[in-house]
């Protein structure tokens, strides 16, 4: 009996091994099939619905959010119930290739693509074709879009107002920052001024074109000006302008959209620098002043060289920031009075004109231009202790 | 020395109360604008809500009891002129009062003006009304004639850019914060080369991968889905999130997440129950950053959510507005504020974290 009992025991005890496994390979195919059902309908949901329209939000949000945490859940499930080692190897790719995966497809490889694209003619490469008969196809173009770049005469004005931007832009903003840094450092109101200079860069540049546009806004010479600056133009004795649309002072039309910028970016500068000048010992100071220096020569002798490298760093950020400038040129003259700048023709090229080879082009430039800035980042990431 | 002591704060506080001030008057009148009767919009400036000095009428007297004659030169009040001047209206030599000839040179008056204080104060929400209602309203124009519009709709655009913002916050957020722990606790092959291209990433500009992803949405079916715009989003933070929470995640104090791993805890359990609590103040900053580089962003919106109007975001609506309304100030100042209110909420309420989140995130590419 008590054999019998073990022989009858032993397969049942097996069969339940059997069925705890297919109940687990049952889980781990199921739950991440559910899973990937759920987010699909979501997503038809999403895309074909024609629900109110604070319903879909509220969908969207929920399954957006909840789906990649889902989605991450179940993946780390899957890879904790294998065997030990294979959790250690495969587990820091749950972590971080859904990161990786996303770059790579949203930046590493678009770059390449770009620089494929800006090779060939307004069509890009043909169809169908593998990479070497599109090299030896007629749309193959060389480098003869980065020739038209440099050579065209709106490209070339493009060119020349981003210069504009960048010099004035980052400079009056640099020292705006720094007047303001300086100042506030030693007024009670430092807060609520801060704050003040500060409150623009919460404003969409959509917005701040709308506030400018309303500064310039330009009524007939015998109507009531209700742009503030033409309004102080007519008291003053003059005559009102469309300032930024003023063609007769091209180029210098371009100031009163640079104008814009700074008046965002001020309070950027203002906040690097105000950190940075607190950080500066107070000791230094003082053994300038008791040696006799004027508060001006302390802060040109004491205090820029101490903040040098903050004054780099922010002026090298705004640069970046100006070299990119779309929004406010695109709302405020759409690039029209030469007023374009590259990031303007590039939208222009690629998708008014579509012209994808000089669109590439001037991509792959901008991309050029920030190459030190990387090469920078990068070192200072080398520098650091642990990698 | 005690002269220094003396001026500076004086001179200190002039120049910055200027600075201040300039850097105001621009938001500020599009404030005080967006609450003015269309009409006053167009026809006076917004600094009329302020005091200021205003002709008004005293009186009017018939020209012909005055004993004027419209062929020479006339004097009344102490004006003086002929009839085209006192036609526009001329001010006396002494500055107090004004004098204007109304109607034909037979059967004129004479309009008598005194300069009084005055304020243009008939503020209304009508603009607002018009901004964000979907339904036609009817206006009336500085001629008197009317005009019927169609109001803009902006609150679908408002929940638009919610449907938009939140998820392209959160999303890359809980992306790199996962990819930041694995970089900076785990250890496995290809670890550095793949953070290297992370750092390297930050500053590439988002131009260079436009056309090739709307290509990809195309053959997806993806473009002008919410979807789609979350993983643009997703993609131009990504590179800046991972890199910022990595610096913030390798200095929480190694001894907590080993005494941990002894207890035996996994990776994922420590990632959620000690790790994303910890790293509350770093993911506090780049939300804000994020979800403000997002509501304000206009370039990423036009090209991947596209023309369709029950898709357009905030930034989109409001530069249509600009657009087909260009002087319909009305609209574009209530507009603009519609757009503005939540980041400057955000502003307001958070603006320590904000500070540091748009220094966090100004390299971005």
């Amino acid at each position: 009996m008590a054999g019998l009992d073990l022989a009858e025991k032993r397969p049942s005890r097996t069969g339940a091994g059997v069925l705890a496994w297919l109940g687990r390979v049952l889980v781990a195919v199921v739950i991440p099939l559910v899973a990937f059902a759920v987010i699909y309908a979501g997503f038809i949901f999403l895309r074909d619905s024609q629900a109110p329209k604070w319903l879909m939000a509220l969908v969207a949000i929920v399954w957006g959010v909840g789906g990649v945490a889902v989605l991450y859940w179940v993946f780390n499930g899957i890879v904790e119930r294998m065997p030990a080692a294979w959790t250690r190897r495969l587990q820091p790719f749950v972590f971080v290739g859904p990161a990786v995966a996303i770059l790579a497809w949203y930046l590493t490889f678009p770059a390449l693509r770009t620089f494929w694209l800006s090779l060939f003619g307004r069509d890009g490469p043909p169809a169908g074709l593998n990479p070497i008969a599109a090299i030896q196809s007629d749309a193959f173009v060389g480098l003869a879009n980065y020739v038209a770049i440099f050579t065209q005469r709106l490209l070339q004005e493009a060119f020349r107002n981003n210069l504009m931007w960048i010099i004035f832009g980052s400079t009056f903003s640099v020292v705006f920052g720094m007047l303001v840094a300086v100042l506030a450092d030693r007024s009670k109101f430092e807060r609520v001024a801060k704050s003040l200079i500060f409150l623009p860069m919460a404003i969409s540049f959509v917005g701040a074109s709308v506030i400018w546009n309303f500064m310039y806004e330009v009524k007939p010479a015998d109507a009531t000006q209700i742009g503030l600056l033409n309004a102080i133009t007519v008291a003053l004795g003059g005559s009102p302008h469309p300032w930024d649309k003023w063609v007769a002072i091209a180029p210098w039309n371009n100031i009163f959209l640079i104008l814009i910028v700074i008046w965002l970016q001020t309070g950027f500068a203002m906040v690097l620098f105000s950190a940075a000048l607190k950080g500066i010992p107070e000791e230094m100071l003082e053994a300038a002043r008791v040696d006799g220096a004027s508060e001006v020569q302390a802060f040109f002798g004491i205090s820029i060289p101490y903040i040098l490298g903050t004054i780099v760093t922010t002026w090298t950020a705004i640069i970046i920031f100006t070299l990119k400038i779309f929004d406010v040129v695109y709302v405020m003259t759409g690039g029209q009075f030469g007023t374009h700048v590259i990031a303007t023709q590039f939208y222009r090229q690629s998708f008014t004109a579509r012209n994808s080879g000089v669109g590439a082009s001037i991509a792959i430039i901008l991309l050029i231009t920030v190459i030190p800035v990387m090469i920078y980042n990068l070192r200072q990431f080398r520098e650091q202790e642990g990698f | 020395m005690v002269k220094r002591l003396r001026t500076g704060p004086i001179l200190v506080n002039t120049i910055l109360l200027i600075l201040v001030i300039f850097w105001s008057i621009p938001t500020l009148g599009l404030l005080i604008s967006s609450f003015r009767q269309p009409l006053d919009l167009q026809t006076s400036g917004w600094w009329m809500v302020f005091p200021h000095r205003e002709w008004q009428m005293v009186t009017t007297v018939s020209t012909r009891d005055l004993g004027l004659d419209p062929t020479g030169v006339m004097e009344v009040e102490g004006a003086r002129g002929t009839f085209e001047e006192m036609r526009a209206g001329i001010v006396s030599s002494d500055g107090k009062t004004r004098v204007t000839w109304i109607g034909n040179r037979r059967l004129g008056r004479i309009e008598v003006q005194k300069q009084v204080w005055a304020v243009n104060w008939d503020f209304t929400l009508q603009n607002y009304q018009t901004v964000l209602g979907g339904q036609r309203y009817t206006l009336t124009n500085a001629d008197g004639s009317t005009q019927t519009i169609q109001g803009q709709d902006m609150s679908q655009a408002f929940l638009n850019s919610l449907a938009v913002s939140i998820p392209s916050t959160l999303i890359p957020i809980l992306i790199a914060a996962f990819a930041a722990y694995g970089f900076a606790w785990m250890k496995f092959p290809g670890r550095r080369p793949l953070f290297i291209m992370v750092v390297g990433l930050i500053v590439v500009p988002l131009q260079i991968a436009l056309v090739p992803i709307l290509r990809d949405y195309n053959s997806l079916g993806l473009n002008g889905t919410f979807l789609a715009i979350w993983l643009a989003h997703t993609g131009f933070g990504l590179a800046l999130a991972t890199y910022l929470l990595f610096n913030y995640i390798r200095t929480l104090p190694r001894d907590t997440l080993e005494s941990a791993f002894i207890d035996g805890a996994s990776h994922f359990t420590i990632f959620r129950r000690l790790i994303l609590p910890l790293s509350v103040p770093a993911l506090a900053s780049f939300a804000i950053f994020q979800f403000l580089w997002v509501w304000n962003d206009y370039l990423v919106a036009l090209v991947f959510l596209g023309t369709d109007p029950t898709y357009k975001v905030v930034t989109q609506r409001l530069a249509d507005l600009t657009g087909t309304f260009g002087n319909a100030w009305q609209l574009l100042t209530a507009g603009a504020f519609v757009t503005m209110i939540l980041p400057l909420l955000v502003f307001f309420s958070l603006q320590r974290y904000f500070v540091r989140g748009m220094l966090a995130g100004s390299v971005k590419g």
